[in-house]
Parts: structure tokens; sequence; C-alpha cells
């Protein structure tokens, strides 16, 4: 009786966090680079998408992901519809995984992350470098990856609190 | 083993194809949108430069916005860092003024010689500068570049040299109608012509893609010429790209630099606002 008292709008907006945060993330690029620590930096993006779309790609739709890749190229400053293209590659990794998938562990995820960014890592370089003739830092990159898949777990147990939040709330 | 291989082409197509409930397109449709922006953008037609300007026009004032929060903490993290450092900071500026006070007289002197040389070769450097605000400083590990508030609508053009107080800190590599991009000096992909003093060695400085610089194509006897404590590093005007004798950063000749670093005289973290410099060399025979 007291949930139908809930606030929609609170509904609402827990119901487009996954949007909100993926957008906030391409126009501000949140990586902690401010911080000044060596080397260190990750991809949010990649984790977000990965996580959202292969929990339930309606929290993020895929339109909404190819916008992101838009801005997210302007405000790098890499050629346009680049990051959208890796974005949705990404998507397709995890809606062949959602397919073949029966019981979801964090394992096989993890690991399947890992395949994913690697590739997605590796198509990027080597387009930017080969196709595009801008000159990236390999290394870089790589260690991009490398944190990028540490932190996953992190933030997977963070999207679970939410998700569980969103779903009590859409469930009501 | 049939069956295998039936299952994967039915994931496969199930994922590529099938539009998901609330999903407006299908993975497959957004791809191929992304290859064929991909492609359009590549070419130089006039209506897609019109929309690319108009998308980053649009795109970067939101990105300004969306980064004040996060610009806010930079900031604070910085003030915390000064704060820390205050003492040694002071300590190190008292010694480092009266140095640069006995320099002075010197540089005063050396400044109106150059002058009176200059005027005796009939040759004068005009240079016009146009103030800009940052509106974008993202510290990507893959391209360091800021976005700056004035654009073709106030005559900057690609090229233009950014400075930041006299230093120079980049150039423009994009220009839109009432913004522009600038790639920093330590881009992977910045080369720009620089004169080595007082060793007076012409180089090119890269971009490293962290904060400093890197000597290239340049003999290889100029490492033996690094014999004083301190380099200091200036645009030779080579190419007339950029105004000769802007300073760069310094090289310290030391035991733990031997790869000849150039640390930049300009703190790229914290640029606010630059002056977009152009400049035209008259007169000269």
């Amino acid at each position: 009786m007291s949930s139908l008292n809930k606030n929609t709008l609170l509904k609402s907006i827990l119901f487009y966090f996954p949007i909100l945060f993926l957008f906030l993330s391409v126009f501000n690029e949140i990586d902690f680079n401010y911080l000044n620590i060596e080397y260190f930096s990750f991809n949010f993006v990649h984790i977000l998408i990965f996580y959202w779309t292969l929990k339930n790609p309606r929290y993020l739709s895929y339109g909404s992901i190819f916008l992101a890749g838009i801005v997210n190229d302007v405000v790098v400053g890499i050629p346009i519809g680049f990051s959208s293209f890796c974005y949705l590659l990404i998507c397709a990794v995890t809606a062949y995984l959602r397919n073949i998938t029966i019981t979801p562990n964090l394992i096989n995820d993890w690991i399947s992350f890992l395949a994913t960014i690697l590739l997605v890592n590796s198509i990027q370089v080597i387009s930017l470098d080969i196709i595009f003739s801008i000159e990236v830092n390999y290394m870089r990159y790589l260690i991009n990856s490398g944190f990028t898949f540490i932190l996953y777990p992190v933030f997977l147990f963070l999207f679970n609190i939410l998700e569980r939040k969103i779903a009590i709330q859409i469930n009501d | 083993m049939a069956s295998s291989r039936d299952d994967f082409v039915i994931a496969i197509r199930s994922a590529f194809l099938k539009k998901s409930y609330q999903q407006k397109f299908s993975l497959l449709t957004l791809i191929f949108s992304s290859l064929i922006v991909i492609i359009l953008g590549s070419f130089n037609f006039k209506a897609i430069q019109y929309v690319k300007i108009g998308i980053n026009e649009v795109i970067y004032r939101s990105s300004h916005i969306a980064s004040l929060p996060e610009n806010y903490f930079k900031d604070l993290n910085i003030k915390i860092d000064e704060h820390l450092s205050l003492y040694d900071q002071y300590k190190k500026n008292e010694i480092e003024l009266n140095k640069l006070k006995e320099k002075k007289l010197s540089n005063d002197f050396l400044i109106l010689e150059n002058n009176k040389l200059r005027e005796l070769i009939n040759e004068t450097i005009r240079s016009e500068d146009v103030y800009a605000k940052v509106l974008v400083d993202k510290d990507s590990p893959y391209l360091k570049s800021i976005v700056l508030n004035k654009g073709s609508r106030d005559s900057v053009k690609i090229g233009m040299a950014i400075v930041d107080k006299s230093y120079l800190v980049g150039k423009i590599i994009e220009v839109n109608y009432t913004n522009s991009r600038a790639l920093l000096l330590s881009d992977l992909n910045s080369k720009i012509p620089v004169l080595l003093e007082p060793i007076d060695i012409h180089a090119v400085l890269s971009g490293t893609g962290k904060n400093y610089g890197v000597i290239e194509y340049t003999k290889d006897e100029y490492k033996q010429k690094l014999t004083s404590d301190e380099i200091i590093v200036y645009t030779s005007g080579y190419g007339g790209l950029f105004k000769p004798g802007l300073p760069v950063g310094k090289i310290i000749t030391n035991n733990l630099n031997k790869n000849n670093e150039v640390n930049f005289f300009s703190d790229f973290r914290q640029l606010d606002y630059v002056k977009i410099v152009s400049y035209e060399i008259g007169g000269g025979y």
C-alpha cells in the first residue's frame, strides 16, 4: 500500500539513471585524470554499456548509445561515428552473450568483458593509427583496458545495487 | 555438431537483427549508421562540414556545462596541493626572484638592442592577440586538446598559436563558428620546429602523450653539445607557423634526464584563459 504513494518522478529518475550516467560520462570524460596518477585511466563508458546491456537492454537503448558515441567523438576529438561503432560492438557482444547464457555468473561475465574491451580497443587503436593517421599510445590503451577490466567487479557491485532498486520501483 | 552451429547462427541473428522491447532500432541498423557517419565525415563536402560544425557547437557548449562539477573538484585538488607546498614554494620563489631581478637588467638592454637592429634591417613583427576562455579541457589519455570559446566569428584560423602568458601551449586544429579546438604540445601528434638555446640548434619538439615533450630530428651530435645545465626551448619560426622566439620549455641536463625531456613552462592542467596569436613579418629584404 505504501509503495503506491511513492513518487513517480523518483521511479522514472531511477529508470533513466543508466542513460543519465552514460551521457554525463561522455560529456565529462570521467576517468579521474585530474588526480594526475601516472598511467591511471579507465573507460567508465565501456563498463557502463557492457553491464547494462548485458543485464537488460531496456535500461540503455541502442539509439541512446549511438548518440552517446557521437558526443564522445566530438568531445575527445576523434572522427565522428567511431565511438558509436565501438559502443555498438560491445552491445552486439552482450546481445550474443545474453542469447547463449542461461545462468549468468560473475567470472564468465568478467572474462567476456576482457575479451570484448580488448577487441573493441584493438579495433579503435588500429583504425585510428592506420586509417585516420592519428598517432596513439598503444601502451596507454593497454593499461586503460587493464584498469577497466580490474575495476569491472567494483562497478558491477554498485550497479547491482542500483539495478535492484530500479527493479523494485518498476515492479511496484 | 550441426545443431551447435545452428544455435550459434540463431544467437548471432537474434543479437543483430531482433529488436528487443523498448528498442526503436536494431543493432545492425545502428552499426551501419555509424559506419555511414564515419565515411561521410571523412569527405570534405560543405553540407557535411556545416552539420559537423553545428554538432560541435552544441556538444562543446553542453560539455562545458556538464564539466562544471568535475572542474570544481579538479580546481579543489590543485588548490589543496598548492596549499600543502606553500612554504617550500615560497622559498623557491624567493631565490628565483633574486635571480630574475639580475637577469631582467641585462634583458632590458637586449630588447632595446634587438629593436634597434630590427629597425636597421627594416623588419617588423606584427602580431594580433585574441583572448579566449578554455571551455573544455579534457586531459584524455588519447588526445591532449582544449576547446576555446573563440571561432571563425573572431577570425580564428587553423594553425594559429595558443599562448598561456607568454609560453606556447599548442595550435588551432579545428575551427567552428563560435569555438575552436587546439592541440596541446604534449599530444603525440604535435610536432613543432624549435630552437635550442644557448647551443643554437634547430630541432623538432614532439609531444609524448604525457606532461613533457622530446627533441627529435636532430643530428646525434647535439647530445654532445648539451653541456650547459639548462637549455631553453623556443619556437624557431621555421615554416612560418609560429612567431619565432616564443618560450616553450626547458631541458634540464642531468643524470636522471637521459632522454632530454622538455619540461613545458606552462601547466596544461591549469589553463583557464589563453591567447590565440597570429603574426606577420613585414619589411626586410
